[in-house]
């Protein structure tokens, strides 16, 4: 027994304009904004970091995990009491983001606010923590 | 047949152990030869068992002697001026008698305690209610005795505010910072929803220094341990009369006041 042949489309010229519609806007985000991607940020070191060469640990440690690092100096200093830390070369340093790591990097728009902006995160240490250099 | 599958068993899970085993070894061999970060204190750093206060109001009779007291603590820690009376945030400020020993006073107390000028500060104490209430331990206890918070775990519930009988406790309702004379940089502010008192110049104890009031007291505060009978304050206390705010509670308030 033969099927009867009811492979007809109904609507055919609509509903393929509108499947070319659909598909249009949802891809819009990625055509409009194709070839516009912000460069990455160029951090600027000072002379001071250039010197030390670096960081606490090292550079790509500090780029990925710096967040926890922060977080276990803060747990240190207002729960354990100990204030300086020592990194595996033997140098010793004040756990102070303020007094520290700025001292070091300098202002923190910047440094850190370059890339939080292009990473597109808003942490909130400068809430209380203050940059010594946007001080009058 | 039997007894081969049995040695076989046998010698695999052996060599299982072996394999799982060498990781293990490497690991350990390995520790010791690069150098951990560590974190240490300051050697210079006071240390003690019970750190507690003595404050002779024998000395610091008017307001413009607790006045330099104030100030310092105010200057640095970053702490805001606010007009309306319902925002001050206030670390150390200055109380009359009734209200700082309520049921202690005597029926007819005398002229220069009832309309004397107060030093009033967190009390530190030994069993802080507002510890015990902290629903995110963002106030804890140290183990020298300093009843500490840690700001970025406050929530800004107030449970600490309505558990302190002392009233030591300041809610930050707006942003501090506008309402902050000069921003003193080695110190950080505060944030609008966060709970804020005294916490015996723990940044200062932690370097070597005494607290900032205690300092610029001229010799009107001691501070020292309470656990060390050879200690100033605990010799200040043999020789004179003290009270506490509030003794009957069960805080055990850290700070005395010879009057």
């Amino acid at each position: 027994m033969k099927m009867p042949n009811n492979k007809k489309m109904y609507d055919k010229g609509k509903v393929i304009a509108g499947l070319c519609i659909f598909l249009i806007l949802i891809t819009f985000p990625f055509w409009y904004n194709l070839g516009k991607a912000a460069p990455a940020p160029e951090l600027k070191l000072t002379a001071k970091a250039k010197a030390a060469k670096e960081c606490v640990l090292p550079t790509q440690t500090m780029k990925a995990d710096h967040m926890q690092l922060l977080n276990e100096w803060r747990d240190s200093v207002v729960r354990d009491t100990k204030r300086i830390y020592v990194s595996s070369d033997g140098k010793e340093y004040n756990m102070s983001l303020s007094n520290t790591c700025l001292d070091c990097h300098g202002a923190r728009a910047e440094f850190c606010t370059k890339c939080h902006n292009y990473a597109s995160v808003t942490p909130y240490c400068w809430d209380c923590h203050i940059d010594p250099k946007e001080v009058k | 047949m039997e007894s081969s599958r049995r040695s076989f068993l046998k010698i695999a899970g052996i060599s299982a152990l072996g394999l799982g085993a060498k990781p293990v070894l490497d690991v350990m061999a390995s520790s010791g030869e690069a150098a951990k970060p560590k974190t240490m204190r300051n050697p210079n750093a006071l240390l003690a068992k019970r750190w507690g206060m003595v404050i002779d109001t024998r000395k610091l009779k008017t307001e413009e002697d607790l006045k330099p007291l104030i100030d310092i603590c105010n200057k640095i820690h970053n702490i805001p001026h606010f007009d309306n009376p319902h925002h001050e945030i206030k670390w150390i400020w200055s109380e009359e008698f009734e209200n700082d020993f309520p049921m202690q006073e005597a029926s007819f107390l005398d002229d220069r305690l009832k309309h004397m000028p107060f030093l009033t500060l967190c009390n530190h104490c030994n069993q802080p209610p507002c510890v015990r209430v902290c629903p995110t331990k963002a106030t804890f206890k140290r183990e020298d005795g300093i009843v500490m918070m840690d700001y970025h775990r406050c929530i800004g519930c107030r449970f600490c505010m309505a558990a302190c009988p002392y009233g030591s406790r300041s809610f930050n309702f707006r942003d501090p910072r506008p309402f902050i004379k000069k921003l003193y940089t080695k110190y950080p502010t505060r944030t609008k929803g966060v709970v804020e008192k005294c916490d015996f110049c723990a940044e200062r104890l932690a370097v070597g220094e005494m607290p900032a009031c205690v300092e610029v007291s001229k010799g009107a505060l001691a501070f020292g341990d309470l656990d060390d009978p050879n200690s100033e304050v605990r010799k200040l206390l043999r020789d004179n009369y003290t009270i506490r705010r509030k003794p009957a509670l069960g805080t055990g308030p850290s700070v005395f006041y010879i009057v």
